[in-house]
């Protein structure tokens, strides 16, 4: 059909946020990133880059790694694994970037970790949580949780502190994030005693779920889990409340709602969800108030979400392998990420363990007025 | 029964909407012959219209009241801008290729629809983030009828839709004007000799359909108020989903296309509903377009032409 070729798939990419000249000066270590700055889950790429100029102006403004400046480059891959693969080989291969930041949707982290891995050089992603992203191989690496323990974070939280018995679960079957978590959270839910009263699927990019959210509904469901993204979750909640089930039968999500759009969109039909998330911004910790207070300064008092923190972190978290490394070739960077050990970071004590996945606890939040508030943390399981 | 009835609702609320677009592409293939790969977009940019009417007449955040009449003004510059804009899309890019081989006109067409998506999605249009449509219609369920809620904006819609295809019916088949897009759609040729003015009537084409498919771009807004970017995929397939149903109901022919639309209305609401419980969860709601195209090739295979459309001897 001609129309297929007519989708948003197909204009060149511009380099986007990038620093300085076009050509990395001698002396300058280029890294790069990639991420959604535009597309279905834009606000992922955009708050996640933030995070990371952040951490690269801080690195830059101290002296950056060796005496050598950083130069960040940036690329959109417009919210679609395939232009996320491109880019990636972009980075690496014309910016000669030594190591890569990104992203944040586990099917592009996924993409573009194939390309890096195949290069060679390492790649941080700050917030992809499925577990395969990481089992591309030996220079992908994330510092945050994995989705067998986010999974669980949820089905443990409705069963002991919302007491529910019978849960619904709506997930996106395009994204490897959304399958994933549905499949750890039913596993978890069934284990402790829970019933899944009904299980659907929808498409990233439908726009209508009402004959999904019919079925839920005549299921009797007590809360329905949808682990997908923020932009889909707000159609799916506005629809949800249309349909008649009320807001007293909580959606609950994973980290793919962290978002500013997702309460503008749904407003009324998301206040009091639950999501789990890797942060919250109430934490008591130094390492979170210095952020929140540098973030603030530099972004027009805007407090961070979890994705900014993230993106810091990765930025830091791979700046320190840089710093302790005898040189920047894959290889040496790649073992000095893999040692980092009880790092300092906002979104938790990181440590990389074998699987190059990081160790940490994960926090429940609650829609409140329109903004995620703490309600419980979740520890790991101890090993 | 509540499942049946409630998805049997939904489905005739969204065949409306497929049935409105499909029009569109109905129309100027019965004139012209040629598929408006563009007329998607012009429905994507009739919610967006309205949207940026809503929004430029301070009707959102603190200024959303529901109103009746704010929702008929906002509906009505959508159709003026729509229809504008189908008078230009003609003008100047298909009729300098009216006796052009058809796949120039075709490829033409796909240009334009880029060309629209891509211009839409740029910083100072409409941008590249997701849009919440203020609320212009209230949410009153007006009846609940088997624990089925029936709700103000789904009336809206069926009813909006029929009105407008009724116009529109009542326009090709009982007014001077339609009578000279039928002459034109039968023979162009004989037709101006007869003293019909092509391009007049041909400008007339699309400005309707283009206007029908604001209609149909206001109403989904309305209904799904979370709008996707301008280039976003979901557009895309609404698109597709109309010009399906224009197929499937023999294209050229404006009845089908109703029939077309509801059709698929029902073929996906309906799928999607009942084949997770019937297969014992293998088969869930990402089958939904699935659905759709099976009944295109089913359709293609049996009767080529349409449920209602007829075979025409293709002349050389």
């Amino acid at each position: 059909m001609a129309l297929t070729l007519t989708g948003c798939d197909q204009q060149p990419q511009q380099p986007a946020v990038t620093g300085g000249s076009p050509v990395a000066t001698p002396g300058e270590i280029v890294v790069g990133q990639y991420g959604s700055l535009t597309g279905s889950e834009a606000t992922f790429g955009q708050t996640t880059d933030e995070g990371v100029r952040l951490a690269v102006e801080e690195r830059n403004a101290t002296g950056g790694i060796k005496g050598r400046k950083i130069k960040l480059v940036t690329y959109d891959d417009r919210s679609n694994a395939q232009e996320a693969g491109t880019v990636v080989t972009r980075l690496i291969t014309q910016d000669k970037a030594v190591a890569i930041l990104g992203e944040v949707a586990s099917t592009r982290s996924i993409a573009g970790g194939r390309v890096a891995q195949q290069y060679g050089v390492p790649m941080v992603s700050p917030s992809s949580t499925n577990p395969t992203v990481t089992d591309i191989g030996d220079m992908i690496f994330r510092v945050c949780f994995i989705d067998p323990f986010q999974g669980t974070v949820m089905a443990k939280f409705s069963h002991e502190n919302l007491k529910l018995t019978k849960v619904a679960v709506l997930y996106d079957k395009g994204q490897a994030y959304s399958t994933g978590l549905s499949n750890y959270f039913q596993q978890a839910f069934k284990e402790m005693g829970g019933t899944i009263t009904a299980v659907e699927t929808y498409k990233g990019g439908d726009p209508d779920f009402s004959a999904q959210l019919t079925t839920i509904r005549n299921s009797g469901a007590e809360a329905i889990y949808i682990p997908g993204y923020y932009n889909e979750v707000a159609s799916i909640a506005l629809q949800a409340r249309k349909l008649g089930i009320p807001n007293s039968v909580p959606l609950m999500g994973g980290d793919g709602w962290e978002s500013p759009k997702l309460a503008e969109i749904a407003g009324e039909a998301v206040e009091g969800c639950y999501f789990s998330n890797h942060y919250a911004p109430e934490d008591e910790r130094a390492e979170v108030k210095e952020f929140i207070a540098k973030y603030k300064a530099k972004y027009n008092g805007v407090t961070p979400g979890a994705l900014a923190a993230s993106g810091y972190d990765a930025a830091n978290i791979l700046f320190d392998a840089m710093g302790r490394a005898p040189s920047l070739s894959g290889a040496d960077l790649a073992k000095a990420l893999a040692e980092t050990k009880n790092f300092k970071a906002v979104t938790g004590l990181i440590t990389i363990n074998k699987s190059r996945n990081a160790d940490k606890s994960a926090v429940v939040l609650q829609m409140k007025g329109g903004t995620p508030v703490y309600v419980a943390t979740v520890e790991p399981p101890k090993k | 029964m509540t499942t049946f009835l409630q998805t049997l609702m939904d489905a005739i609320s969204v065949g409306s909407l497929y049935a409105l677009i499909a029009l569109g592409y109905t129309m100027v293939y019965g004139v012209l012959r040629f598929i408006n790969f563009a007329h998607g977009d012009v429905f994507m940019l009739g919610a967006w219209f309205s949207f940026w009417v809503t929004t430029k007449f301070g009707w959102a955040g603190e200024g959303a009241h529901p109103s009746i009449p704010r929702a008929l003004t906002v509906m009505a510059i959508a159709m003026a801008l729509c229809g504008l804009l189908g008078y230009l899309i003609e003008r100047l890019a298909y009729r300098p290729l009216r006796f052009a081989p058809r796949l120039n006109v075709l490829i033409t067409a796909i240009g334009v629809s880029l060309l629209l998506q891509n211009t839409g999605q740029l910083k100072y249009v409409f941008g590249t983030e997701n849009q919440r449509m203020p609320t212009l219609l209230p949410a009153t369920t007006l009846a609940t009828v088997a624990g089925v809620n029936i709700t103000l904006i789904d009336v809206i819609i069926v009813a909006g839709s029929l009105v407008l295809m009724g116009v529109l019916d009542r326009l090709v088949y009982r007014s001077r004007m339609g009578m000279a897009m039928r002459a034109v759609a039968f023979d162009p040729h004989t037709a101006s000799l007869m003293g019909v003015n092509v391009n007049r009537t041909v400008s007339a084409t699309f400005v309707a359909g283009s206007m029908l498919a604001a209609a149909a771009g206001f109403l989904y807004a309305t209904k799904y108020p979370n709008l996707n970017q301008p280039a976003f995929s979901t557009w895309t397939l609404l698109g597709l989903k109309a010009f399906i149903a224009a197929v499937v109901g023999g294209i050229g022919n404006i009845r089908g296309a109703m029939v077309g639309g509801l059709l698929i209305g029902l073929i996906e609401q309906f799928g999607v509903a009942y084949s997770a419980p019937l297969s014992h969860g293998y088969i869930t709601g990402e089958f939904k377009e699935i659905y759709v195209f099976a009944l295109l090739i089913l359709v293609l295979l049996v009767k080529p032409s349409g449920i209602l459309g007829r075979l025409t001897v293709e002349k050389v």
